[in-house]
């Protein structure tokens, strides 16, 4: 299965992906033109991927889609699954009790601005294909890619 | 392979799920006392304060069962287990025989005996749906309500219900609240929290008597009331196997592989111990992540798979009207102490690993903290001074967090 990487030695610290992330999630993607700047003019933005950035270290963390996912199965909603290899959350049945942000190992899950949490889940509920944050980041730090044979 | 399992919550369903990741074949009973498809226990709060409901309350969807090929018996209760002649018997006088079964009975309210608590009308327990909704038919928008225990139940009951009633009086024995997760500064930093919201506290005392609908503490105050929920604590639910011989001890006991002293019988969730990695000894967690863990890994070995349950921690998230309150581990060794308003934060660890944390408010990514406990994480390796100032990756070396960053991606055989 293709996953996102994040090359820390190319991440410019730019948060093109914090911004191309937060756009692909405004609602916005599908209405013409795709501009961006008018998307998210006035909103402070709330992104699933999140530079951490000290000195001249900076990178990428967004949800890792683990094998054994620990948000998954102790998720006391049942509002977390994992479907075909991605990690979903059904915004219906979450109550934000924020179980999940007690185990997830790289802090990849946030609330919403909604009242729910969220995560990334590579896409595939607004535009499907690429992530917006690979597809914008300017120096291939983030990439889209198959490493090995792992099953779904 | 007949597998049986003794209870339909979230141990019963991790024991499905980890049964089914090995075994499509065998056949699958579940035995449930409750009537309601698998929902969720620790929403019975949410129900009530409108957050959720019966729908999106289920822990797993409509077809569960379907498509896990089981069969469950629901409103049926277990009475008694015959190892020897491999069979459950139930309450309708049936039995089941098993080559392999699951204990997954849960917990009980702890129920002290009250003097003429029988004369009172209204008087719950907050365990389960029926409770739930039992409670809600007695509510009023003038009802006084008191809840005896401000231990996690008793307090979400109490923000469950808040709006719908005129008073909430919480009585504890202790003289702090959430003992089991909080120390006494962040006891009474929610304490207070939830006094603005409303809720008032008598701590240090309890009920000595009821007289219809009186309560007199023992203190000597009297107050009335409408209805009393009694939330003291919960019980491991291990008659079952303390009756067929097995090993119990506050819990039943269970080896890392969720076996328990028995032939075949396994058990797992608020009915057993698990071995706890921060003080390096068997307890109950009656928490749902334990539980669902716990039920998995039962449910592989079952099926003849091979997994250990030897990552427990007790660690609990839990918020009220708003604020957060995260923890994981064991308060010990030195400590770390942030305090600014609402947002708390103690760290607890020894020269080379964190042993355990609160956090208050301000909890964004605590799951960096709690994979340094379930992990054991050398504090050597990292740089702690960043970890004491917020959970984040950039404590790593560059080497580890590249190779923490990269693993979920590389196939399963790499070296
Ligand atoms: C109000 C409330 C809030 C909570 N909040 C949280 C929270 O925020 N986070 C958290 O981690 N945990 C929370 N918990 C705890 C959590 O609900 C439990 O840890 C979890 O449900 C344990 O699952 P289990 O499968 O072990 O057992 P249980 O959920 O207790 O289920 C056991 C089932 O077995 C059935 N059973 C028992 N004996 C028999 C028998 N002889 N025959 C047939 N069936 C039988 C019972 O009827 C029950 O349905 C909360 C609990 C309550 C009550």
């Amino acid at each position: 299965m293709k996953r996102i990487i994040v090359n820390e030695k190319w991440c410019l610290g730019c948060r093109l992906c914090e911004y191309n992330c937060a756009f692909a999630n405004s609602g916005s993607i599908g209405t013409t033109p795709l501009d961006m700047a008018k998307a998210l003019k006035d909103i402070v933005i709330n992104p699933r991927i999140k530079i951490e950035e000290k000195d001249d270290i900076c990178f990428a963390v967004s949800c890792r889609h683990c094998k054994e996912p620990l948000c998954v199965k102790s998720c006391i909603t049942g509002a977390l699954t994992r479907v075909d290899g991605v990690i979903r959350i059904n915004k219906e049945k979450c109550v934000e009790c924020h179980t999940c942000v007690l185990v997830c190992p790289y802090g990849a899950i946030m609330p919403s601005d909604e009242g729910v949490m969220q995560k990334c889940e590579l896409c595939v509920q607004n535009t499907g294909g690429e992530p917006f944050c690979v597809k914008g980041c300017p120096n291939k730090a983030i990439e889209f890619k198959e490493l090995g044979g792992d099953s779904v | 392979m007949k597998y049986v399992i003794i209870g339909n919550s979230a141990a019963a369903i991790g024991c499905i799920e980890g049964i089914r990741s090995v075994d499509s074949q065998g056949s699958i009973t579940v035995i449930s006392k409750e009537t309601q498809h698998t929902y969720s226990r620790p929403l019975i709060s949410y129900l009530l304060l409108g957050k959720t409901d019966s729908e999106r309350m289920k822990y797993r969807s409509d077809n569960f069962y379907e498509e896990n090929n089981c069969t469950v018996m629901f409103g049926t209760e277990v009475t008694k287990i015959s190892p020897d002649k491999k069979e459950v018997l139930l309450d309708n006088g049936k039995s089941v025989k098993y080559d392999k079964l699951l204990v997954a009975t849960g917990s009980n309210p702890f129920v002290p005996p009250i003097e003429g608590v029988s004369t009172a009308k209204s008087v719950h327990t907050f365990m389960s749906l029926d409770d739930a909704l039992a409670l809600e038919k007695d509510l009023t928008p003038d009802s006084r309500v008191i809840i005896l225990g401000g231990g996690l139940i008793g307090l979400k009951c109490a923000e469950g219900i808040l709006k719908s009633v005129k008073k909430i009086t919480v009585i504890d024995m202790a003289d702090r609240i959430l003992p089991s997760i909080l120390d006494s500064e962040g006891s009474s930093i929610i304490q207070k929290h939830l006094e603005s919201k409303g809720i008032e506290f008598l701590l240090g005392n309890s009920i000595s008597k009821v007289d219809g609908q009186r309560a007199i503490l023992k203190s000597g105050d009297i107050i009335e009331f409408d209805s009393l929920v009694i939330a003291v604590g919960v019980r491991a639910n291990t008659a079952l196997v303390a009756e067929a011989g097995g090993t119990v001890n506050r819990g039943i006991y269970t080896d890392l592989s969720c076996k328990t002293s028995l032939h075949d019988i396994y058990s797992a969730g608020d009915c057993s111990e698990s071995y706890d990695i921060t003080i390096g000894q068997p307890r109950v967690l009656a928490l749902l992540p334990n539980a669902y863990m716990q039920g998995e890994v039962a449910g592989v070995n079952m099926a003849g798979g091979d997994m250990l349950y030897d990552h427990a921690i007790p660690m609990n998230a839990i918020g009220f009207f708003g604020l957060h309150v995260i923890s994981a581990g064991s308060y010990e060794g030195e400590c770390y102490t942030v305090a600014e308003g609402n947002n708390y934060k103690k760290l607890f660890y020894n020269d080379n690993n964190l042993f355990g944390y609160i956090l208050i408010g301000e909890v964004a990514r605590a799951g960096i903290y709690t994979a340094l406990i379930r992990e054991k994480t050398p504090l050597d390796s990292i740089d702690f001074e960043l970890i004491k100032d917020k959970p984040q990756l950039m404590a790593f070396t560059k080497k580890d967090r590249a190779a923490l960053l990269i693993k979920e991606a590389l196939p399963d055989n790499w070296q």
